[in-house]
C-alpha cells in the first residue's frame, strides 16, 4: 500500500505522569502483533500516551519507521499529530458531533476522504453505515469504527488500546476475526494493548508483559506460558486454550489425536476452547465417572504458585493445571512422569 | 454521551405542599410586574408610539449594539475561556477575577470607569482621541463596548464551564489523527461545546439588550444615537408614562420571543 517499505518501532520508554514512572522497552518489526499485557495500573496508558506523543518523556528513545519521535538527551520531540499512529482508544472515543464517515475520514485530506472512507467502512464490516450517527452505535460496531479510524491513511504504527474491553462474547468473537483480517492486510507493527491474556495469546505474535511500570517479560504467548518470569505472569496467562473443529458436540483439536466433548452439540466448525487452570483435575489413573474428557499425559514441569502448583504438561496436548501440594506428593508428580489429565465438558468456554 | 442530555420520559409528580407555595409565590414575583405592565399599555396610542422616530430609531440601535457586542463577546470571550479552562498560568484566577467583575459591579460604576478610561479625556481615551480624532463616548461604539462590558462576562463563565466538562480525550484523540492544535479546537473542541456556547451567546446578548447604567454613564443619552430602548424607558417614564409602557412592552415582547424561540432550538438538544 505504501511506497515505502514500513520499519518498525524501537521504544525505550522512560516517563513519568503524576508519580508513576514507566521504564519499559521493547520493539515491533514491520508486520509484527506485540500484544503489552497487564493489569491495571501496570502503564498501558502510559505506554499509548508517550508513543502517541501525549505524554512527553524524559529520558529513553522512541524510533518509528526509521524516524527518531522522542529522544530528550537529544531534545527532539515530535508532536501528536506530525507521528503517523493510527490509534483506536479505549472507550472508541468516537467523536460525538461527526457522522460515521467523518469519524474515519477525520484524520484524512478532504481530497482524499470520500472513496478510501467508504473502503475503510467496507474492510471493518460496516459498509453503508457512513451516513449514521454515532449514538446509535452498538459497542462492537463502535470499536469496529475506531479501528477503520486508527487504519486511515496507513499509518507507521496501529495501536489497539483495550479493543474488546466491555464487549459480549459474540461482539467479541467477531472483532477478534476482524483484527486478524485487517492485520493480514497491512505491513505496519501493531500494538495490542490488553489485559487479557486470552485475546494476547490469539492476535500477538509476540507478548511484553507489563507490571507496575516495569517489563517482567518478553516473548512468544506460548514461551510465556510455558515459562512464566513471577508468579503474576503465571496467573495472567495461566488459562488453557485449545483450537479445534467442532462436530456434533465433539472437538478435534488441532494436530493432536485428542477429541473433547463439549456441551453444545449444535456447534460446528472452526473454535477455540479455554480452560482455566483449576478446572484441569489431575489422577494417578484412569477416572472413572463422569469426565469423559479423560487422557495420559507426560508431566513436562512443575512451579510453586503460592498456595498452589502448577504443572505443566507437553504431550499429547500441552496445558497447565493447578493442583494442591497435598496433591503432588499423593500423585508423585514430577518432570518425565505420566498422570492422567481430565477436564468436565462444563468447564470449557466455547467460542 | 458526555455533554448530551439524556431524554427521559417524566411521569407527573405530586408537589409537597410547602413547595407548591413557595413555588407559586416564586412564580407571583415575575408575573406580578408583567400583569402592572400590560394593565398600563395606552392599547389605542400603541401603534403611534411604536413607530415613532424615537422609538424606532431606540429600537435599532437596541438590536444592533447588543448583537454586536454578543458577536464580540463571542470572539474575544470565547479564546479567554479556553485558556481560562485549559491552562495553568500564575495570576489565573486574578485574570478570572477581573474579567468576571463586572457580574458583580453596579453597571454605573463600570460606566464610569470606562469613562475615566476611554472618554475624551481619559487614560487611553485622550491619546487616541488626538491621534485620530476618533472619539469613543456619545458614539454606538461606545453603546457596544459598554454593552461587551457588562454581557462578556457571562459568555466567559458559561462556556468556561463547558470547556471544563468536556473530556480532553477527544482533543488529544484528534490530535493524534493529524489535527494541528487550531484544527483540534476549531474541528472537535468548538462543535462539542456547541450547546454550552450558544447559551452564553443569548446570555451575553440578552444581557447586553437590558444594559443600562454602563451605557448612559459611559456613552450618554443621545437620541439617534446612544439612546437605547431602556434608555428611553427611562426617558419617557419622566415624560410620557404611556410611551414608557409601549417601549417596555416592546422590549418584553422582542426578549421573550427571541429565548423561548431559542430556547426550544438550542437548550434543548
Amino acid at each position: 500500500m505504501t511506497a515505502h517499505p514500513k520499519k518498525g518501532l524501537g521504544a525505550d520508554l522512560d516517563v513519568t505522569v503524576e508519580q508513576f514512572r514507566l521504564q519499559a522497552a521493547f520493539s515491533a518489526e514491520p508486520g509484527e502483533t506485540i500484544a503489552v499485557l497487564g493489569p491495571n495500573g501496570a502503564g498501558k496508558s502510559t505506554t499509548v500516551r508517550s508513543l502517541t506523543g501525549l505524554a512527553p518523556m524524559d529520558a529513553g528513545r522512541i524510533e518509528l519507521g526509521g524516524r527518531v519521535l522522542d529522544d530528550p538527551a537529544a531534545k527532539t520531540f515530535v508532536l501528536p499529530h506530525e507521528r503517523s499512529i493510527g490509534t483506536a482508544f479505549q472507550d472508541a472515543l468516537l467523536f460525538p458531533h461527526l457522522d460515521v464517515r467523518d469519524n474515519v475520514g477525520f484524520g484524512l485530506d478532504r481530497s482524499q476522504r470520500g472513496s478510501a472512507v467508504d473502503a475503510l467502512l467496507e474492510r471493518v464490516g460496516l459498509a453503508g453505515f457512513g451516513a449514521r450517527s454515532v449514538d446509535g452505535l452498538s459497542g462492537g460496531e463502535a470499536r469496529r469504527v475506531a479501528i477503520a479510524r486508527a487504519l486511515a491513511g496507513d499509518p507507521d504504527l496501529v495501536i489497539l488500546d483495550e479493543p474488546f474491553a466491555g464487549l459480549d462474547v459474540g461482539a467479541r468473537a467477531g472483532l477478534r476475526k476482524l483484527i486478524l483480517e485487517r492485520r493480514a492486510d497491512s505491513d505496519a507493527p501493531w500494538l495490542l494493548i490488553t489485559h487479557d491474556p486470552t485475546e494476547a495469546r490469539i492476535l500477538a505474535d509476540r507478548v511484553v508483559v507489563l507490571e507496575a511500570g516495569q517489563v517482567t517479560q518478553v516473548g512468544t504467548p506460548s514461551e510465556v506460558q510455558a515459562q512464566p518470569a513471577s508468579r503474576y505472569v503465571a496467573e495472567l496467562v495461566g488459562v488453557n486454550l485449545f483450537e479445534g473443529v467442532a462436530r456434533a458436540g465433539r472437538v478435534t483439536v488441532g494436530s493432536a489425536d485428542v477429541e473433547l466433548t463439549i456441551v453444545d452439540s449444535a456447534l460446528t466448525g472452526e473454535v477455540r476452547l479455554t480452560a482455566p487452570p483449576e478446572s484441569v483435575a489431575l489422577h494417578a489413573s484412569q477416572p472413572g465417572g463422569s469426565p469423559r474428557n479423560a487422557w495420559e499425559a507426560r508431566v513436562a514441569a512443575v512451579h510453586r504458585l503460592g498456595d498452589l502448583v502448577r504443572v505443566h504438561v507437553d504431550s499429547p496436548l500441552p496445558l497447565v493445571a493447578d493442583v494442591t501440594p497435598g496433591a503432588v506428593t499423593e500423585l508423585d508428580i514430577a518432570p518425565g512422569e505420566t498422570v492422567w489429565v481430565a477436564i468436565k465438558a462444563t468447564s470449557f468456554d466455547v467460542f | 454521551m458526555g455533554i448530551r442530555r439524556s431524554v427521559k420520559a417524566r411521569r407527573p409528580t405530586r408537589v409537597p405542599g410547602p413547595l407548591l407555595t413557595l413555588g407559586v409565590v416564586g412564580v407571583l414575583v415575575f408575573a406580578l410586574p408583567f400583569l402592572g405592565l400590560l394593565f398600563r399599555v395606552p392599547w389605542s396610542r400603541l401603534g403611534s408610539i411604536a413607530t415613532s422616530a424615537v422609538v424606532v430609531d431606540a429600537l435599532w440601535l437596541s438590536l444592533l449594539s447588543s448583537v454586536a457586542a454578543a458577536v464580540i463577546s463571542a470572539l474575544l470571550g470565547v479564546p479567554l475561556a479556553w485558556i481560562l479552562a485549559r491552562t495553568d498560568f500564575p495570576g489565573r484566577s486574578f485574570v478570572r477575577a477581573i474579567v468576571t467583575l463586572p457580574m458583580v459591579l453596579p453597571p454605573v460604576v463600570g460606566g464610569a470607569a470606562l469613562l475615566f478610561a476611554f472618554g475624551r479625556n481619559g487614560t487611553f481615551g485622550g491619546p487616541l482621541a488626538d491621534a485620530t480624532s476618533f472619539v469613543l463616548p456619545f458614539s454606538i461604539w461606545g453603546v457596544i463596548l459598554a454593552n461587551v462590558f457588562v454581557a462578556m462576562p457571562f459568555l466567559i463563565v458559561t462556556v468556561e464551564g463547558a470547556f471544563r466538562n468536556l473530556d480532553p480525550r477527544f482533543e488529544e484523540a484528534a490530535s493524534t489523527y493529524g489535527a494541528r492544535p487550531l484544527d483540534v479546537f476549531r474541528r472537535v473542541t468548538l462543535p462539542m461545546i456547541r450547546p454550552s456556547l450558544l447559551a452564553g451567546i443569548v446570555l451575553a446578548w440578552a444581557r447586553a439588550l437590558g444594559e443600562f447604567g454602563a451605557t448612559i454613564t459611559f456613552a450618554g443619552n443621545l437620541p439617534e444615537r446612544t439612546q437605547t430602548l431602556p434608555l428611553a424607558v427611562f426617558v419617557e417614564l419622566q415624560r410620557d408614562r404611556d410611551s414608557a409602557v409601549a417601549i417596555s412592552l416592546i422590549l418584553v415582547v422582542v426578549s421573550l420571543v427571541v429565548l423561548v424561540a431559542l430556547r426550544d432550538r438550542w437548550w434543548q438538544r
